[in-house]
């Protein structure tokens, strides 16, 4: 009994009383109605089929999954949905080795520079990381259209007698991609730089490590959990995102999020657009694994 | 060595070191452009006279009144506004009272909860929007059913299902700002509410969320701008009378250069700025 009093009376981290259970309902049935039950339909429609009329038929098959991979044709290997996958990887994947490159350095200029222009850099980046990702990618368009603001820009100063298409181009979606990502990857980089030890680079400066050395030995490890966060933050949704790519693709090389967006609101092939949808779920469960393992090694 | 005397002077980074900060604030500047030179342009031709966009004929307001007399975007606006209202309500119920929870009790499958609590914050937008798609039309029969019984309205795409899709990912986003500032709450401050004869309930409504109150805000302003800028999710969980603005923005980019979409453009930006201000007054007072 004195026991169970001290317990009762430890301030924090107790079993939930009457009120406690009455506050977690809520959050648990939300959580299992619209993350759990919805996650589990979509597994389920993707080994369905559908009928003539797009109704979903509840019959257990490999056949959506097989229709991603295998060419029904050949028998082989590879279709036009693996490829579009991998392409979706390919520009999700360079869009962040891109901001990586193009992020770092900012975020180390941010997190080292001192406390009162460090919060006006970050304000800046806010700026741009809050704003509408249509606004942002609208002002691409504006700028590489036919008729946008480069083109004319060069036929006025006679560099090219003709527009040339440089919008709806594998290259136009990439650079939306990044323009749109690079805020999301500073961010996560800066809060981890901003808490990097500055005693630490000096100790390796002390003991004779050149700028480089220093670097790779000192301040990439401190500051990889930030790093990886990035990387996540822009790789994840990248490969997902089809609002970007729509607009600045114009659906001439699709992505994977818009053959799903178009299984579900155009063709109504659902179980096979969930199929496309778990293996999206299969591949971002992989890269979590992955870097979650790599995050402990490290 | 002698460099431990303790008449050393502070540490100075080697030149190498220091051309490397140099080098980093001339490219951070470049950065700046690149981010800011695109719109910036969207603002200044949304004062342009000519609707060929490209060419400046002058300076005017018309895209601005146009925009005003616009009837169906106005409703999309009204709309958003709606839904991300009543979502930044629920996200804020729900994300005040789960950082709480996930706080002040242990009980089995915790750490379960606390994980499932981060899918819907990582999990790519396009595979939450089909899920709950499916979800909403497996149940549009059976509760339509159930609702005949006691009312005339029924259910079907529309401003529910689109709240509660937004709800879904952005209570999250609150759970975790509020849970920041538990972290550094003082375990005695309901103690000591309990201790002067408060219920538990009374403990948690008078002292601890006044107390919260600083990181609630900054999670509402961040799930009321989530809601309203929300593309794919609610594109595949709306129904016609639900349509946001994103989805009749979205509708007029793809269609091509439109100098009504750099006046909305301008407009969104302004919102952005005046949301980060009042985002860093409230970090401050966090503080």
């Amino acid at each position: 009994m004195i026991l169970n009093e001290t317990i009762e009376t430890t301030p924090q981290q107790r079993r939930p009383g009457i009120f406690g259970w009455l506050l977690m309902t809520p959050m648990i049935l939300w959580l299992v109605a619209f993350v759990v039950v919805p996650t589990a339909i979509l597994l389920v429609y993707s080994f369905c089929q559908r009928d003539e009329l797009g109704q979903v038929v509840y019959h257990f098959s490999w056949e959506n999954y097989r229709r991603i991979f295998i060419d029904s044709d050949t028998g082989h290997f590879g279709t036009v949905y693996w490829t579009i996958t991998l392409r979706s990887v390919i520009y999700a994947a360079f869009t962040t080795g891109v901001c990586l490159l193009l992020g770092y350095p900012v975020a180390w200029f941010i997190g080292r520079a001192p406390e009162r222009r460090r919060n006006l850099l970050l304000t800046l980046v806010m700026i741009p990381f809050w704003t509408s990702f249509l606004v942002r990618t609208y002002a691409w368009i504006t700028i590489l259209s036919t008729d946008g603001l480069l083109n004319s820009f060069l036929q006025y100063t006679h560099l090219i007698s003709e527009p040339f298409e440089m919008l709806y181009t594998p290259g136009a979606v990439v650079l939306g991609l990044i323009y749109n990502y690079l805020p999301f990857f500073i961010l996560p980089v800066y809060g981890s730089i901003e808490k990097l030890d500055g005693s630490l680079i000096e100790a390796s400066f002390d003991l004779g490590a050149g700028p480089l050395r220093t670097f790779q030995r000192v301040i990439l490890p401190l500051t990889w959990p930030g790093i990886v966060a990035g990387i996540l933050i822009v790789f994840i949704p990248a490969i997902g995102m089809f609002g970007i790519t729509q607009l600045m693709g114009g659906g001439i090389k699709p992505t994977i999020g818009e053959v799903i967006q178009n299984q579900f609101l155009q063709a109504r092939d659902w179980p096979f657009g969930a199929a496309l949808g778990m293996t999206l779920v299969i591949l971002f469960a992989a890269v979590y694994w992955f870097t979650a393992r790599r995050q402990q090694t490290v | 060595m002698s460099s431990a005397a303790p008449a050393r002077p502070r540490f100075r980074l080697p030149s190498g070191m220091r051309l490397v900060n140099g080098l980093c604030g001339g490219w951070t500047a470049l950065i700046f452009v690149f981010l800011y030179v695109p719109i910036l342009l969207l603002v200044v031709y949304s004062f342009n006279a000519s609707d060929l966009a490209v060419v400046w004929t002058g300076f005017t307001f018309d895209w601005y009144t146009k925009l005003w007399h616009n009837g169906p975007l106005i409703d999309a606006l009204e709309n958003s506004l709606i839904i991300a209202s009543i979502t930044t309500l629920l996200s804020v119920l729900l994300g005040t009272s789960g950082a709480w929870l996930l706080h002040r009790y242990r009980f089995p499958m915790l750490k379960t909860l606390t994980t499932l609590v981060f899918v819907p914050m990582v999990i790519p937008e396009v595979i939450m929007g089909v899920s709950l798609m499916i979800l909403f039309s497996v149940l549009e029969n059976p509760l339509n059913n159930l609702l005949a019984h006691f009312t005339d309205s029924e259910f079907g795409p529309g401003f529910v299902t689109v709240i509660v899709a937004h709800t879904t990912f952005c209570f999250p986003f609150v759970l975790v700002a509020v849970q920041a500032r538990l972290a550094d709450v003082d375990p005695f401050l309901e103690e000591a509410a309990l201790d002067l004869g408060a219920t538990p309930s009374k403990a948690f409504l008078l002292v601890m969320v006044p107390f919260l109150l600083p990181a609630i805000v900054s999670g509402a302003l961040l799930a009321f701008t989530l809601s309203m800028d929300e593309y794919i999710v609610t594109l595949f969980t709306t129904g016609p009378e639900s349509q946001t603005l994103p989805l009749k923005v979205f509708g007029m980019a793809r269609k091509g250069l439109d100098p009504s979409l750099n006046a909305i453009s301008t407009v969104f930006i302004l919102a952005t700025v005046i949301l980060v201000v009042l985002a860093e007054m409230v970090r401050k007072i966090n503080r």
